[in-house]
């Protein structure tokens, strides 16, 4: 059998775990394949149930280890790191629980937290900084260790409820979406929510946006007074939470 | 400066020790993939540890033996991390990992064919050549044996270190796992062995399961595998020596005093009338 067949039929057994795949595998001694079956499952099953400890809590033992089981079914893994692995659960999720949209919410903080964690470095603009800058000139970045969710219910009431081993709320649903700021600031992960208003200023300069720019988009939405006011006050926050990275032109 | 000779295989639990005050160690050892990453703390602690320890790149992931061939990105991170790091030995697994898009995340066992060692040997240069360094390749433990393998294990390493100059990195409880599972004699592997390319040995435990030896690095090293120790240090004195233990982790003072016990074997090894 050549080798790129037999590793072909070898994957497909060990995603599908049938006998009869197993049977046309050309082994001299077949005693030990249970053990890689064990293997894979094994470290898929704890890939999700780390990547996702509050979702696991969430939905209780039985529930999340039948969701992983089905995950793993539907999706075998492709990357080259096994963490890879947790980013197509949530969707998983969410097919699964069409009618509790928290439990999908739930897994795509934990991911975003997962992802924020490890994204690349940056070197946020400071406080003390903001005197020096060309502001004519510049060109603000939010740093890539930064994600917003749209959320439509409390999700990130009951992540911190139940991270702090605090009792959780009760699922509510909003009538509009509530966008969840997650990012990381020296080396530490956080969360707070947002308004659509301020979640639509930080996505404009995910790829760059001249400051002059953000503040004419802000002036044509809210009129001179008021825009300045909104631009100077989320830019003050957005510093102090090391949000924006700065380049000049 | 003499080469490192004892180190251990540094992982979260011990994070804290290693960043409190230096430890008795001559290097650590790292899993490459959990540092292949763009940033953030793992990464930051890594170049920590470097201004303290010189370190070895382990990886899990090349996936050598793979019928069509290696990932280019994740050459590339690979090489951006040796960049960064500059380890003192970078290693992977005889295996393959994947075939395709679908990865297994486990180290498969190949058959030890002519088809497998040419495989082997392109990706092995290929890795080489991507990484502008020598790799060491190291055997592992299986669990099942191929109907067409026409070639043991350690003639199959051996023409490998012939056709791509890699070295080996010799872990002698996978060979007693190996051996155990296929009913071969360890003491006949190791007299196969090519040891003027071995550069590292690993140590580790195992654990019964049913009629199989399982290797799963939860359990300290055994009396089986220090006494293989012992005839390696003797083939390879200038080895670099160090202990996987990757579940059950225990304090750090306990994979101290195993690491102990490796170098009094080497010391009896280098000087058998003291």
């Amino acid at each position: 059998m050549r080798l790129t067949d037999l590793q072909r039929d070898f994957l497909g057994w060990l995603a599908s775990g049938d006998d009869e795949a197993a049977a046309r595998l050309p082994l001299a001694d077949p005693r030990g394949l249970r053990v890689y079956q064990n293997n894979y499952r094994g470290a898929l099953m704890a890939c999700l149930a780390e990547s996702f400890p509050q979702t696991l809590l969430w939905l209780g033992e039985a529930a999340f280890e039948g969701a992983a089981a089905r995950h793993i079914d539907r999706v075998p893994p492709s990357s080259w790191t096994l963490d890879d692995y947790a980013r197509d659960f949530p969707e998983s999720l969410c097919e699964d629980y069409p009618y509790d949209q928290e439990v999908g919410e739930l897994a795509r903080i934990e991911l975003a937290l997962s992802q924020t964690f490890i994204a690349a470095d940056a070197r946020p603009l400071q406080l003390d900084q903001m005197a020096h800058v060309d502001w004519d000139r510049a060109i603000l970045q939010t740093i890539p260790a930064l994600v917003i969710l749209p959320l439509q219910t409390n999700a990130a009431d009951i992540w911190i409820a139940l991270a702090e081993d605090l009792p959780p709320p009760a699922t509510q649903w909003a009538k509009a979406q509530s966008p969840l700021l997650v990012w990381r600031l020296d080396a530490l992960c956080r969360l707070r929510s947002i308004d659509a208003d301020e979640a639509a200023m930080l996505a404009c300069m995910a790829d760059g946006v001249p400051f002059a720019d953000l503040c004419a988009t802000a002036i044509a939405q809210w009129g001179e007074e008021e825009g300045l006011t909104r631009t100077g006050q989320g830019l003050s926050r957005w510093v102090g939470d090391g949000l924006i990275t700065v380049l000049e032109q | 400066m003499p080469a490192p000779r004892f180190g251990l295989g540094l992982r979260k639990p011990h994070y804290a020790d290693f960043l409190a005050s230096p430890q008795p160690v001559d290097f650590i050892e790292v899993i490459s993939e959990n540092f292949m990453i763009p940033g953030g703390r793992p990464r930051e602690i890594l170049r920590h540890m470097r201004e303290t320890y010189p370190v070895a790149l382990h990886g899990v992931s090349m996936s050598v033996g793979s019928a069509d061939g290696l990932r280019g990105d994740y050459l590339a991170r690979l090489r951006a991390l040796v960049e960064e790091i500059d380890p003192f030995i970078i290693s992977d697994h005889l295996c393959w990992t994947r075939h395709g898009a679908h990865n297994s995340h486990d180290l498969l066992p190949l058959p030890y064919t002519d088809e497998a060692l040419d495989v082997v040997c392109a990706n092995v240069a290929r890795a080489q050549d991507a990484l502008g360094r020598k790799m060491l390749i190291e055997n592992p433990s299986s669990y099942i044996a191929f109907a067409d393998s026409d070639m043991s294990e350690w003639d199959f390493l051996t023409r490998l270190t012939e056709r791509t100059g890699c070295g080996l990195l010799l872990d002698v409880n996978n060979i007693h796992v190996s051996a155990t599972n296929h009913g071969f004699s360890s003491a006949a592997y190791l007299a196969g062995v090519p040891f003027d390319h071995v550069e590292q040995i690993h140590l580790a435990g195992h654990t019964r399961s049913d009629d199989l030896l399982i290797d799963t690095h939860d359990q300290p090293v055994p009396d089986p595998v220090w006494a293989l120790l012992r005839v390696a240090l003797a083939r390879a004195p200038g080895a670099a020596v160090m202990i996987e233990r990757d579940d059950a982790i225990p304090p750090l003072p306990d994979l101290l005093a195993e690491l102990t016990i490796a170098r009094a074997i080497a010391s009896e090894v280098a000087c058998p009338c003291a």
